[in-house]
């Protein structure tokens, strides 16, 4: 006997709604990640997080929505993961660069001993 | 979309994925943190892989848990040890706050929202049995300016990544601006 509430799994289905609240759930973790860390490499996975959240909303549309239209329409979503894909690449490259040409001047990666530009 | 290894599926790799998101911010060392995030990687191309998009999840596989946490753990070597703890800033709270109210309000909007998607049969009719060839096309078809700037935006960051990091062994001319001349 399945519990009440629960129904059998093979009546359970996986809609849009369950991806969009998994990929908020990593966009908000990122977030976190990203305000929260004093390290700029953790700063940086924390902007990861949310670009892969970014990516699985576009994957689920694009899933979801790929009944209606016939072709290739549908996979232009894919076609924009691609893009943030590439930007994530570049981003991270200059972003670690970065933190290793702090780490050489300033002696320290924690964002919060960097405020040369602070009122 | 509804047979149960896609529902089972989806739970176990959405589980991954969030938890060990979670862990990347709980871990207290931060190469520990950096293996979770690659984890979490993973988990979230086995989530593409659900979504029957197989060209992205590879990608997603050699992109990010191949190649940026790879350049990850370069920078956190090069970085001393002393800073290699994954304390948190003073942002914390406002962070907190902001993700909490980000992931509350993405959650409601999706669960309120009817979404004009299709399910169960008409799903299934649209599987994309693979999409290496239309993304292809799509690509160099309809996106080919946006991915000819892509391609010179990712030379260009690797160039500046490149000079960034280039160390200057020339005199010390510049030696008040590289600090401790190393």
């Amino acid at each position: 006997m399945t519990p009440p509430g629960i129904p059998p799994i093979d009546e359970l289905s996986v809609t849009l709604a369950h991806y969009l609240v998994v990929s908020g759930l990593v966009f908000g973790i990122g977030i976190v990640v990203a305000l929260g860390k004093r390290n700029a490499i953790a700063v940086l996975m924390g902007i990861e997080l949310m670009l892969n959240g970014v990516n699985l909303t576009l994957l689920a549309f694009s899933r979801f929505s790929s009944a209606f239209a016939t072709g290739e329409e549908p996979l232009s979503g894919h076609a924009f993961v691609v893009f943030v894909l590439t930007v994530a690449a570049a981003e991270a490259a200059i972003a670690l660069a970065m933190a290793v040409l702090l780490y050489r001047r300033r002696e320290t990666v924690d964002l919060d001993r960097v405020n040369l530009m602070r009122w | 979309m509804d047979s149960t290894g896609i529902v089972i599926g989806f739970w176990a790799l959405s589980a991954i994925t969030v938890v060990s998101a979670l862990l990347v911010l709980l871990a207290r060392n931060l190469l520990h943190s950096l293996v979770f995030l690659v984890l979490s990687f993973l988990g979230m191309a086995g989530l593409f892989l659900t979504l029957s998009a197989d060209f992205i999840a590879v990608a997603q596989i050699l992109i990010y848990a191949g190649s940026i946490s790879v350049l990850m753990v370069f920078a956190v070597m090069l970085t001393p040890l002393a800073s290699r703890d994954n304390g948190n800033s003073l942002y914390l709270l406002p962070g907190l706050f902001g993700g909490l109210g980000i992931a509350v309000l993405v959650g409601f909007v999706a669960i309120d929202t009817e979404w004009a998607e299709h399910r169960g049969a008409a799903l299934a009719e649209s599987d994309f049995a693979t999409t290496v060839g239309t993304v292809g096309q799509l690509l160099l078809g309809r996106y080919v300016l946006a991915f000819e700037i892509a391609s010179v935006l990712l030379l260009f960051a690797f160039l500046g990544a490149i000079v960034l990091v280039q160390e200057r062994r020339r005199g010390d001319d510049d030696a008040s601006q590289d600090g401790a001349s190393r």
